[in-house]
């Protein structure tokens, strides 16, 4: 027997490790979801399709701006001291992700702005018509639209990895140690944010670009799910531990049937038959991958708290 | 400069909770918290079993990855290697809890991270911690690792001791005598 008996009192680690909450997994997926957002929108602006009548390139950055929102809202929902968050801007402590994070969040802003304002829709425009012109006199200028494409890809990206390397840098919880965390958040919001933009997207042309880059992204996380779990099972023995909480541990069924089941396998099946003209295009794959996406943050966050260095100890025979 | 760790003599020690009881006192850690505790640690197969007594807390690492996923960098390292929380800074994320691979941190009630300080206002007047100052079986020693004449340092050298989970790589500064 092993056996260790402890008589601490923290209600947020004993008996399970719990300090962070749902707000978290909401941010970490709105994150992700705007990061991929804005990379397509950048892409499509990079690409000339801004061009064409009714590119969602133009609608996305207004929808960001308000994803973003609730989600800093979940977090600063978190914070314990909520009254000093505004210290998160009074320095910059390079070894904390968070303090990046709050940094590029500040920094997603204005871009997430210039690019919405590059077309602003009719009703906006009849109301804040100076709005209107800075944007007319931007979309004017090729170099500047080109830029704020360029500026609006870079910055998602660097959100996308961001939410990922959050969680990985935290030592303590084998389940979220590993190094590629931060590709499956970064691939998965892509994945959330392809989904999404087909739900609205206008053109037919546009649907169905998404849907292929979508089945390209959920390749892309199964691969990197794959990969994770077999680094875990051939790391340390608490990482073994952590992988275990997937294969047949508490996290198993959730895990296996609502994030990679329905959250990436059946939409991808759906998507291919949908791309291959075989069945039409239908708004059921994307919302199960948005919420296969969702679902997976929140399994994420509550496995990397149930795992540590004790618990993996007595988890493995 | 000082590097202040601990040494506990898990022969001595018998868990009678006292450290506890005299860390709360001390530093008004409010009711349904502890910066320290006890844990029993039994391992073996009847009868033959080895149980371990010891008395835990913030390990003050070397390698402390609370301060390093600090956001605001009100978790640092004071003199004498000294890991402490500035509340004034704390905006309590909570990042700090999760990455301390001892969970040695608490959210105070008044909404910062608390955690064991060594009694940083006692070392500072020439004193043991609250909890070493009253450990009636005196299983727990408190010192200067950079001394080389310092008690724990000896300790150190004549007996055979362990840390807990070194292998997190935190390079944890209180050590266990078996």
């Amino acid at each position: 027997m092993h056996e260790l008996i402890i008589t601490r009192s923290n209600h947020l680690i004993d008996p399970i490790f719990t300090p962070w909450g749902w707000e978290i997994p909401i941010y970490l997926f709105l994150g992700g979801l705007v990061a991929g957002m804005m990379i397509i929108s950048g892409y499509f602006i990079l690409s000339g399709r801004h061009q064409k009548k009714d590119c969602s390139c133009f609608v996305v950055p207004t929808v960001a701006l308000a994803l973003i929102s609730i989600g800093m809202t979940a977090l600063f929902l978190d914070l314990e001291h909520k009254l000093y968050v505004w210290r998160l801007y009074t320095t910059f402590q390079w070894t904390s992700p968070m303090s990046w994070g709050a940094w590029i969040l500040l920094l997603v802003y204005p871009i997430l702005t210039l690019n919405a304002i590059l077309k602003i829709p009719e009703n906006i425009a009849k109301k804040l018509p100076w709005l209107k012109n800075i944007g007319e006199k931007l979309s004017g200028r090729k170099f500047a639209v080109k830029v704020i494409g360029a500026m609006s890809m870079i910055s998602g990206g660097i959100l996308g990895m961001y939410t990922g390397v959050l969680l990985s840098t935290l030592v303590a919880r084998p389940a979220w140690n590993s190094s590629m965390l931060w590709i499956l958040f970064l691939v998965s919001g892509l994945s959330a944010a392809a989904a999404f933009i087909h739900l609205f997207a206008k053109r037919e042309d546009e649907r169905r670009l998404l849907a292929k880059a979508d089945n390209g992204f959920l390749i892309a996380e199964l691969m990197i799910v794959a990969l994770i779990i077999i680094g875990f099972l051939t790391s340390s023995e608490v990482q073994n531990a952590a992988a275990m909480l997937f294969i047949n541990g508490p996290y198993a069924a959730v895990f296996w049937v609502f994030v990679v089941g329905l959250g990436m396998v059946v939409p991808l099946f759906i998507q291919l038959f949908a791309v291959n003209d075989k069945i039409q295009h239908t708004p059921i794959a994307p919302i199960m991958v948005m919420v296969g996406g969702l679902i997976l943050r929140f399994v994420i966050v509550s496995a990397g708290q149930y795992s540590g260095w004790f618990t993996g100890t007595f988890t493995t025979p | 400069m000082a590097r202040y760790g601990m040494v506990i003599d898990t022969k001595k020690c018998v868990g009678c909770q006292d450290c506890v009881v005299a860390c709360k006192t001390e530093n008004q850690v409010p009711h349904g918290y502890s910066r320290d505790w006890l844990a029993y640690e039994t391992i073996g197969k009847f009868p033959k079993l080895n149980m371990e007594i010891r008395t835990e807390r913030c390990n003050h690492c070397d390698n402390p990855p609370c301060v390093y996923c600090c956001p605001t960098g009100a978790s640092h390292i004071s003199d004498g290697g000294i890991v402490l929380v500035e509340h004034d800074k704390c905006i309590g994320c909570k990042a700090c809890v999760a990455s301390c691979p001892y969970d040695a941190r608490f959210v105070h009630p008044e909404g910062y991270v608390s955690k064991c300080t060594f009694c940083e206002h006692r070392v500072k007047e020439g004193k043991d911690p609250a909890c070493v100052s009253v450990c009636p079986t005196h299983c727990m020693y408190f010192g200067d690792f950079d001394d080389p004449e310092s008690e724990v340092s000896k300790l150190l050298q004549e007996r055979k001791y362990h840390a807990i989970i070194p292998e997190a790589g935190t390079k944890p500064h209180i050590y266990y005598l078996t």
